[in-house]
């Protein structure tokens, strides 16, 4: 190639850089603006916050921790992150129970149905809330929960297990059959095998599924707006942005830092566990 | 081979170890989940259609009959048609531009560059945050008073007496129809982006290695490869992730219950949202069920799209 050739395609190359750095940049900017400012907010002072012509993105004062003691001092919050943590472990325990057997069985066992099925089980998990939550609340009600952090452990695996069912399907299909036949083989029963072979080899799935029974519950919010309505049985998505929000008062820094609190560390295990998230998502359109 | 002659004959197996018959265990594996499914999704359903043919409330429980009276006093009533344009211009609107959006996004994370992983990590978080404490950051971003955008538009001119969005210093976002409107429209973009865009990101990596080395011996430059080879290549990808943005945006009554509560009078209200006022806060069970009965037909048909494009990967 000669010479001006290789000096066009550099200046072309960085060019294209600059066009890639500045949309990457934007779209940064977009997608966290509203937490820069969340975080921002948090630590600042009253008369900081509370002055129209101060700079928003600055400390004009100094930052302070007050805020944060407020909301778990002054708040039901830690009453609301104690529900939520209750509610997702047995949501997470109920969706392990249900999906483990249903997806292998819809992987190993059911033949040409189990294809079919499954992705009819993933379907499910598109009825939304805002369909269900009216006959639901009459259910809830009837079975005696209503106001009881228990509603939501009963209705909540509805939407995971349909979604976990179809992400534990697709790891099951990679792990080879000779596996479990080979165990078979060697004289254990179908279960037998199932629990000392493929349950081990499993175990990453199965991690995916606690994550993201976490995850769904942590993010449901209709439900338990309408299932819940004393402050003792809230969770977090509903008792912050109806007792923090509703009162005359808005503590807007304890209020950033009750969502702050949820969103990161959520987002990091979304992060880690991204790839199998998407996998579920592509509906196997996408073969890696 | 010996270990065959080390299991037992057929018939004292399968008597013995009847949970190894696949005909047994099969569906017995998949029984919890399918009970869970069917008592508390396929019966609420059904419920819920009865509801919105009875006049059920939340102070008279019983059902009685009344046929489409709940579906003719809905569509009568003149929220009704701000939630259903509502609903639709939400939902179209924000799935346009995420999925111009998410196509360029995706184009610019399949690029290597600095910082990538902190700016996917960035991206994800609308996503990743749950709605509703996302909804509550927007509605603080956008307050009436100390909203920093309208710090920004005051600092360089364009907010304040004289100014072009003046004379008052602030927007009013929520306070106003149609930036209500807006916003409520952005938030949906905000969140639903990333989903797509990582959907659509798995799609580019998913393109054979050899397709793009013969383009690129073929000497086709950035756009004709964007025309005839990564568009027609991830179209169904885009599809699918178009159909969950659609069902995401449009069953959602979160975003505009916090940001709004369906306001400045009814200007932002949708279905789902209407449905929990009149259903849940009004008491009214039977209105309710059958305004949130107006998102079912779009669904089955989001569902029946969905079942073809599975389909399809299937056969291929």
């Amino acid at each position: 190639m000669a010479g001006t050739g290789t000096a066009l395609v550099g200046v072309k190359r960085a060019g294209a850089r600059g066009i890639i750095y500045a949309l990457a940049t934007f779209f940064a900017l977009f997608a966290a603006l509203p937490f820069a400012w969340m975080i921002i907010t948090v630590f600042k002072q009253n008369t900081d916050l509370y002055t129209r012509t101060n700079n928003p993105f600055l400390f004009n004062e100094p930052p302070t921790l007050g805020n944060i003691d407020l909301l778990v001092t002054q708040t039901k919050y830690l009453t609301f992150v104690g529900n939520t943590l209750l509610v997702a472990a047995a949501v997470v325990l109920i969706t392990v129970v249900a999906t483990v057997p249903a997806a292998y069985s819809l992987t190993r066992l059911a033949g040409r149905w189990g294809e079919s099925l499954g992705i009819g089980i993933f379907l499910v998990y598109l009825v939304p809330p805002t369909l269900l939550f009216i006959p639901l609340s009459r259910i809830v009600a009837d079975v005696g929960l209503n106001n009881s952090r228990w509603s939501m452990v009963l209705v909540y695996p509805t939407f995971t297990i349909p979604f976990c069912t179809w992400l534990l399907m697709g790891f099951f299909k990679s792990i080879p059959w000779d596996i479990e036949e080979q165990a078979m083989i060697d004289g254990y029963s179908r279960l037998g095998a199932i629990w000392r072979t493929v349950i081990p080899i499993s175990v990453p799935g199965i991690l995916t599924v606690v994550v993201f029974a976490f995850a769904l519950t942590l993010h449901e919010f209709v439900y338990a707006l309408a299932f819940v309505s004393s402050s003792a049985g809230k969770t977090i998505s509903v008792g912050v942005t109806t007792e923090l929000i509703r009162g005359d008062v808005f503590f807007w820094q304890a209020l950033m830092a009750a969502a702050v609190i949820v969103a990161i560390p959520i987002a990091l295990l979304y992060n880690l566990f991204l790839d199998r998230f998407i996998a579920g998502f592509t509906l196997g359109a996408v073969k890696g | 081979m010996s270990t065959i002659a080390a299991t037992p004959p057929p018939e004292t197996r399968e008597r013995r170890y009847l949970l190894d018959r696949e005909g047994v265990l099969g569906p017995l594996m998949l029984l919890p989940a399918v009970v869970y499914i069917i008592a508390l999704v396929g019966f609420p359903l059904g419920l819920a259609i009865a509801y919105s043919l009875s006049d059920v409330t939340i102070g008279d429980q019983g059902l009685d009959w009344v046929g489409f009276r709940n579906f003719v006093d809905v569509a009568k009533n003149g929220t009704f048609q701000k939630a259903l344009r509502n609903t639709f211009l939400f939902t179209l609107a924000s799935q346009v531009l995420v999925l111009t959006l998410a196509n360029i996004l995706a184009l610019v994370l399949s690029s290597d560059f600095k910082g990538k992983r902190l700016v996917r990590f960035l991206i994800l978080l609308p996503w990743t945050t749950p709605i509703a404490l996302g909804a509550i950051g927007w509605l603080w971003l956008l307050d009436s008073v100390y909203s920093p955008i309208d710090w920004v538009l005051r600092q360089v001119n364009l907010l304040g007496p004289g100014t072009i969005f003046g004379p008052r210093g602030n927007m009013y976002w929520t306070a106003k129809a149609d930036l209500a409107q807006l916003s409520v429209l952005l938030i949906h973009t905000w969140r639903t982006l990333p989903l797509a865009t990582v959907i659509l990101l798995a799609g580019l990596t998913a393109i054979p290695q050899d397709v793009k080395d013969a383009a690129n011996v073929d000497g086709a430059g950035f756009w004709r490869q964007l025309i005839y080879i990564r568009i027609p290549l991830l179209l169904p990808i885009m599809a699918v992730a178009t159909l969950f943005g659609m069902v995401f945006t449009f069953t959602d009554m979160t975003v505009v219950y916090v940001l709004t509560r369906g306001g400045p009078i009814d200007n932002t209200q949708v279905l789902a949202s209407w449905a929990y006022f009149k259903g849940i806060e009004g008491g009214n069970l039977a209105q309710g069920a059958a305004i949130a009965m107006f998102l079912f037909p779009v669904l089955v048909g989001v569902a029946v799209l969905m079942l073809r494009m599975a389909r399809r990967t299937e056969t291929t």
